[in-house]
């Protein structure tokens, strides 16, 4: 059991960055509205859900301009995506 | 209770997935609506040309300028109507589930879709105008099917197969030339209606 549960990442139990990560991890990138828009969330709190994960090394992000506008991508990075998978296979394990 | 909250979890990871990378608002009214519209155009334009034309010959006929023109018209109108109809029904599907109609997958899909479709509309165009007609069933099928199939990545899987007939249809209209508007009344008239109806059953449960 404790073997399961060591799989299970923290930084995934919260709702967003479940969220965040979901999209991520399907799609090459994703700017900081498209995620906004995808989660129905507030600029603040995406903001710093992305930076938890960053912290955490799971996302990586590219500043460009589009339009002379400031834009943000948004990546899921090998180690997020082996991290996400490791998480949904023991919550799968668990359901068992 | 832990269980439960796991079980969420997961349908949350799947539905956000699924969300993020695929428009699934396709409506079946819209495919019904499509192939109805084309079964009409494909009628108009028996009426009009074929069945002028000596039932013998008419795999090769020389159409005049005036029945070209005509040709056109129809082809326009089925265009246009089919057009309207599907964003029509499309977006009233966005609005029931509660989706935006242009965001990102909204994008992704048409962008996908327009360069395969643009690049068999101006071909067709430019054989067409070279008179070519006997051509242009077999190969708007083909362009469509190769356009669906491309796309189904960015939307639900069932459009691949959908691609896949049409292309088969189109082979078989241009080996079959004198019969190729029937092919093409089959693949954009018969077809659509039959996703439009079976799709939707499929994802309602």
């Amino acid at each position: 059991m404790k073997d399961l549960l060591k799989d299970l990442n923290k930084a995934f139990e919260n709702k967003i960055r479940l969220g965040i990560m979901s999209a991520l991890v399907v799609n090459d990138h994703l700017d900081f509205n498209a995620l906004k828009e995808l989660l129905d969330v507030t600029d603040g709190n995406l903001a710093s859900h992305l930076k938890y994960l960053e912290k955490h090394g799971y996302v990586s992000f590219k500043k460009d301009f589009i339009n002379r506008k400031p834009n943000t991508r948004y990546y899921a990075t090998a180690d997020g995506r082996e991290a996400f998978r490791r998480h949904i296979r023991a919550i799968e394990q668990l359901l068992k | 209770m832990e269980k439960e909250r796991y079980l969420n979890d997961l349908k949350d990871i799947k539905e956000m997935m699924s969300r993020s990378s695929r428009f699934i608002s396709l409506s079946g009214l819209s495919g019904i609506s499509v192939g109805l519209i084309a079964l009409a155009g494909a009628w108009a334009a028996w009426q009009s040309v074929y069945s002028n034309l000596d039932l013998t010959g008419y795999g090769k006929a020389q159409l005049s300028d005036g029945s070209l023109t005509q040709l056109l018209v129809i082809a326009g109108a089925t265009l246009l109507l089919s057009v309207a109809f599907g964003i029509y029904f499309t977006t009233r599907e966005t609005q029931k589930r509660n989706q935006k109609i242009w965001d990102q997958q909204t994008r992704r899909l048409l962008t996908n879709l327009a360069i395969p479709l643009l690049t068999g509309g101006i071909l067709c165009l430019m054989l067409l105008l070279e008179g070519f007609a006997g051509l242009m069933p077999g190969l708007t099928l083909i362009f469509y099917g190769l356009a669906l199939v491309h796309t189904s990545k960015y939307t639900i899987d069932e459009l691949r197969s959908l691609g896949v007939l049409e292309i088969a249809l189109g082979l078989v209209a241009i080996q079959f030339m004198p019969l190729g508007l029937l092919f093409w009344a089959l693949g954009f008239g018969l077809l659509q209606i039959v996703y439009g109806i079976v799709i939707p059953k499929r994802y309602k449960s």
